[in-house]
């Protein structure tokens, strides 16, 4: 299966990448991953994609990581779409101080509007 | 995860509890600040009714129950709402980091419709006020149409509808 992670640098954005990672091993999936700018997240593009090389070398798969820039949302789902991938996979959101769960805004755009598959890691 | 947005006139004065009523379904019901009875709550909480669980919360089981209520026992500030010594109802402030609070309601279904929930939010914005909390935030799903006048009723305001979920806020 083409499966296109987007990552943006929250914390269940990266826990997300693992499992991912580990589940494309697991089913020999083709992954791509999308580096997208999200300013919800502290982190750098490039601090993302240090991390993304590290847990691709432990799970020693051979994905391709490119940057993209612009709406996040939106770029996913064209990227989605326009290179016939299968599946979006996407961090499942994060807690709130008192444990409520909620989707982050690219989550939100991704479900609202994808034509393929979309996963929410948790 | 945070609000910036807070309405510039502050709600109230809210009532600190301990505060004694009759309910709509003519029960006697003492909202008091938590004393450390958490076993009356996880009673409350493991049979809750599953369709008014909102946003994962409250969990689900015995264990997990307890370790979400130490998290909320341990940093925030909580009143209970009693039915003699049945805890019937329970609300919460949990500070965010930054200086607000978040807040969060639950009324046992055997007790929602009946007044239990405006009385709980008010006693619990005057015991936070009393405590020295001046920012609480919240957040609800949209279609909870019931919840959304609720909070409304006591002053909170919109402050963010762009997600799947209101942000509401107040100023006590």
């Amino acid at each position: 299966m083409k499966v296109l992670l987007g990552i943006g640098g929250s914390e269940d954005s990266l826990d997300a990448l693992s499992k991912t990672a580990e589940r494309a091993r697991e089913a020999g999936d083709d992954l791509t991953v999308a580096i997208v700018e999200n300013p919800e997240s502290d982190r750098t593009p490039d601090e993302i994609e240090d991390a993304v090389e590290r847990v691709l070398d432990e799970y020693d798969i051979d994905a391709s990581v490119r940057h993209v820039s612009g709406d996040p949302g939106s770029q996913l789902v064209t990227i989605a779409e326009s290179e016939d991938f299968d599946q979006i996979a996407l961090g499942g959101g994060e807690r709130s101080p008192m444990g409520k769960l909620r989707l982050g805004h690219i989550a939100e755009f991704v479900l609202l509007n994808a034509h393929v598959s979309v996963t929410l890691v948790r | 995860m945070t609000v910036d947005d807070y309405p510039d006139t502050a709600s109230g004065p809210f009532p600190s509890p301990p505060s004694s009523f009759t309910d709509g379904d003519d029960r006697d019901i003492e909202v008091r600040a938590f004393d450390g009875d958490t076993d009356a709550l996880v009673e409350m909480y493991v049979d809750f009714s599953q369709e008014d669980r909102a946003q994962g919360v409250p969990p689900v089981g015995e264990d997990r129950v307890r370790s979400w209520l130490d998290t909320l026992t341990g940093e925030g500030h909580n009143v209970v709402a009693w039915h003699d010594d049945r805890a019937v109802g329970h609300a919460t402030l949990v500070p965010d980091g930054s200086g607000g609070y978040e807040l969060a309601i639950f009324v046992h279904q055997d007790y929602q419709g009946a007044g239990i929930g405006t009385r709980l939010l008010r006693n619990l914005l005057g015991h936070g006020a009393d405590q020295g909390v001046e920012r609480v935030w919240l957040t609800v799903e949209r279609w909870n149409r019931a919840a959304v006048a609720l909070y409304e009723k006591v002053g909170f305001e919109t402050v963010d509808t762009e997600s799947f979920e209101l942000e509401m806020a107040i100023r006590v």
